[in-house]
């Protein structure tokens, strides 16, 4: 057991492209859909609507542009413009003044002023909006302090094709999900269907080693390392992107662990459904990887999911991770708020394990 | 006692439409060296893994010094060495570490067996640091055989260890075996090459998963149930066919750089031979009765073997 550790890790150690995905991949990724997803606002393309062209609105539309945020694209005339407008891919924002803005602000002392975003991004969308709310709040604070009674410039938002901008700010338990997946299951394996590749199998399984022993030989050094990427990935986080970890740091740890034996668990699993290295490399891809990305809500929200993928994405594991990640990290939950999902991922690793015990071959063929 | 190290009763195995071996059956003495002999496609491989107990015969039985394959293959697996016909080393670990990790597996260390490998490892341990993948052919042979006998087996099963190792390297080999014969283990070796045929105690000819003959080499050869002329003549290439309008001929093959000309009439006079081919044009007839050798047999048997199959059908 001790000899099939160390030979395990020896293999680890020495080949350079699984190094590169157990310690590289975890840095490039946080560090990548960290900033590609939070990254500040530059430049942004939009088009300004004003429909009162007056003192106060051309006031404003300055005040957005000298931002250094936003670039003025377009300049539109009528309210049917802004479709087509969005349509052509050129903006991602419109800010709409109404008609007589300056005399109804004077007169009524209150007036709207219309955010539109293309909310297809969702990210970009909501921080488009906070940029130019922000910009224009900062513009009614500064009148308020000259004028009595207090004028009020109220801030309308709508939000194009996603309304409800789910999906934002997850990456860090996105991350750690797609990750570990990775790491576990597909590194795991892909080093078993390595042994039956080069034949190594057929020596090992003539010898007295008991299936469980080989699985477990195989799993440990995994866990170990997965262990310590799931901490990189957090300190980074932690660290860079200022997440916080509201939630006990040890309870999210454990939940990370049985995460990681229930990924194991369905490498295993691919495992003993593949011949070669290839064939459990794209397995894992296609059956893990993909849906672990596309349906665990960590880019696209399950709330906006037709139903027939909704009800899909029960299955995934990940999905339940991430609901518990986000609980521990941002909400600071609980055990008594996420044993539910906890319980559904011990329930998943048990039925992994006792089928990839069933399904390992003492024998070839 | 039972002094039968290994028993095959009517083991049959199929692989889908093919069949790899059938109804075959033998038995093999405590410390034999035993060869299976036959082309590719034999059924070698089959019936090594069958006897390692990787796979299961569809019917017959195998046994392993008392051992059924089916239901004792845990038995089994403590006390036989297999090293099978593809190299399976890892290729990223040291000749020591693989050692090392195959000792421990058996939970046993290098030093407590170092007696029995040593012979063989002897040879490779110069290059102990350095990467399997990295070893000759000949080397990696070395190894594997090493790793096989580092749990000091009872049995050993050697699919075809000398394909593609070169012939000083397969000579060495033998010398190795011979010399674990001596220490009591039982050897099993398959091969696809006839001359090392003669290296064994006994031999089963094996062709499409049939044994064609077990014996001796020894007896093999002089069971041979005919004369062979060894023929050369200036026109090689026409000397098969006209050999074959000799009556009475049973088969005429090449043999090496000579035409190997077998004739079933009792008392054959080798005078027809040049007799006929001067006829036909030949010159530079030499023509001289050669000693039958496993090749002979394999080919004849090959032959009977195709005609009673030919009948059958």
């Amino acid at each position: 057991m001790k000899g099939f550790i160390i030979k395990e890790f020896l293999h680890i150690f020495r080949d350079l492209r699984t190094m590169l995905i157990l310690f590289g991949m975890p840095v490039a990724q946080v560090l990548l859909f960290g900033f590609a997803i939070t990254n500040e606002i530059n430049h942004a393309n939009i088009a300004v609507l004003d429909q009162a062209k007056d003192e106060i609105s051309i006031k404003i539309t300055d005040k957005i542009l000298s931002s250094g945020y936003f670039d003025l694209k377009a300049v539109l005339n009528s309210p049917d413009e802004i479709e087509a407008a969005f349509g052509r891919g050129e903006i991602k924002e419109v800010v709409v003044f109404e008609p007589y803005f300056a005399q109804k602000l004077e007169k009524e002392g209150r007036v709207n002023i219309q955010i539109i975003t293309d909310a297809s991004d969702p990210n970009t969308a909501s921080l488009l909006f906070n940029y130019t709310s922000g910009i224009v709040r900062d513009y009614s604070r500064e009148m308020m302090e000259n004028k009595q009674p207090p004028l009020q410039i109220s801030i309308e938002s709508t939000m194009l094709y996603n309304p409800e901008l789910k999906g934002v700010f997850m990456f860090v338990p996105g991350t750690i999900t797609i990750l570990l997946m990775l790491v576990s299951a597909m590194m795991t394996s892909i080093s078993i269907a390595r042994e039956k590749e080069l034949g190594t199998m057929e020596v090992l399984l003539v010898s007295p080693l008991k299936p469980i022993q080989i699985i477990v030989g195989k799993v440990l050094p995994y866990i170990l390392l997965s262990f310590i990427n799931a901490s990189v990935i957090l300190i980074l986080a932690f660290t860079v992107f200022g997440m916080p970890i509201n939630g006990s740091l040890i309870f999210l740890l454990l939940e990370s662990i049985l995460f990681i034996v229930m990924a194991l668990s369905m490498g295993i699993f691919i495992s003993t459904v593949s011949k070669t290295q290839q064939q459990a490399m794209l397995l894992s891809m296609f059956v893990l990887m993909l849906p672990t990305i596309l349906l665990s809500g960590f880019i696209f929200p399950i709330e906006n999911m037709p139903m027939p993928l909704q009800i899909l994405s029960n299955i995934m594991p990940s999905r339940w991770f991430i609901i518990i990640v986000k609980g521990i990290m941002i909400k600071g939950l609980g055990i008594a708020y996420v044993w539910k999902e906890t319980l559904i991922l011990v329930a998943m690793t048990v039925f992994f394990i006792g089928l990839s015990v069933k399904k390992f071959n003492i024998r070839l063929g | 006692m039972n002094q039968k190290s290994v028993v095959l009763e009517n083991v049959s195995k199929s692989y889908e439409s093919v069949k790899a071996l059938t109804e075959v059956s033998v038995s093999i003495e405590k410390g034999e060296l035993f060869g299976f002999i036959g082309p590719d496609g034999a059924g070698k491989t089959t019936l090594f893994r069958i006897l390692s107990t990787l796979l299961n015969p569809d019917s017959g039985f195998a046994t392993v010094e008392g051992f059924n394959t089916i239901t004792d293959y845990k038995s089994i697996r403590k006390i036989v060495g297999y090293m099978p016909g593809k190299f399976s080393l890892y290729q990223d670990l040291t000749v020591e570490e693989n050692l090392k990790f195959f000792a421990s597996i058996y939970k046993t260390t290098i030093e407590e067996n170092y007696h029995l490998v040593s012979d063989i490892y002897r040879h490779i341990e110069p290059f102990k640091h350095r990467k399997a993948g990295k070893l000759s052919g000949g080397m990696k042979q070395k190894l594997a055989l090493s790793c096989a006998l580092i749990h000091k087996p009872e049995v050993l099963f050697l699919d075809e260890p000398t394909t593609g190792v070169d012939a000083v390297s397969r000579m060495e080999f033998w010398e190795m075996l011979k010399k674990l014969q001596v220490q009591g283990i039982t050897i099993l070796v398959s091969t696809p090459y006839m001359d090392e045929a003669a290296l064994c105690d006994r031999v089963a000819l094996m062709q499409k998963g049939h044994f064609m003959t077990i014996n001796t080499p020894q007896a093999i050869i002089d069971e041979f149930p005919m004369k062979i002329f060894g023929v050369k003549s200036n026109r090689m290439f026409d000397l098969l066919i006209d050999l074959q309008s000799i009556p009475s001929t049973e088969d005429v093959y090449r043999f090496g750089d000579v035409v190997h000309f077998l004739n079933n009439e009792t008392g054959f006079d080798m005078n027809v031979i040049y007799r006929v081919l001067k006829q036909k044009g030949h010159a530079e007839i030499v023509v001289h009765q050669v000693m039958p050798t496993i090749e002979d047999s394999f080919m004849l048997n090959m032959k009977k073997a195709d005609h009673f199959n030919a009948v059958m059908q």
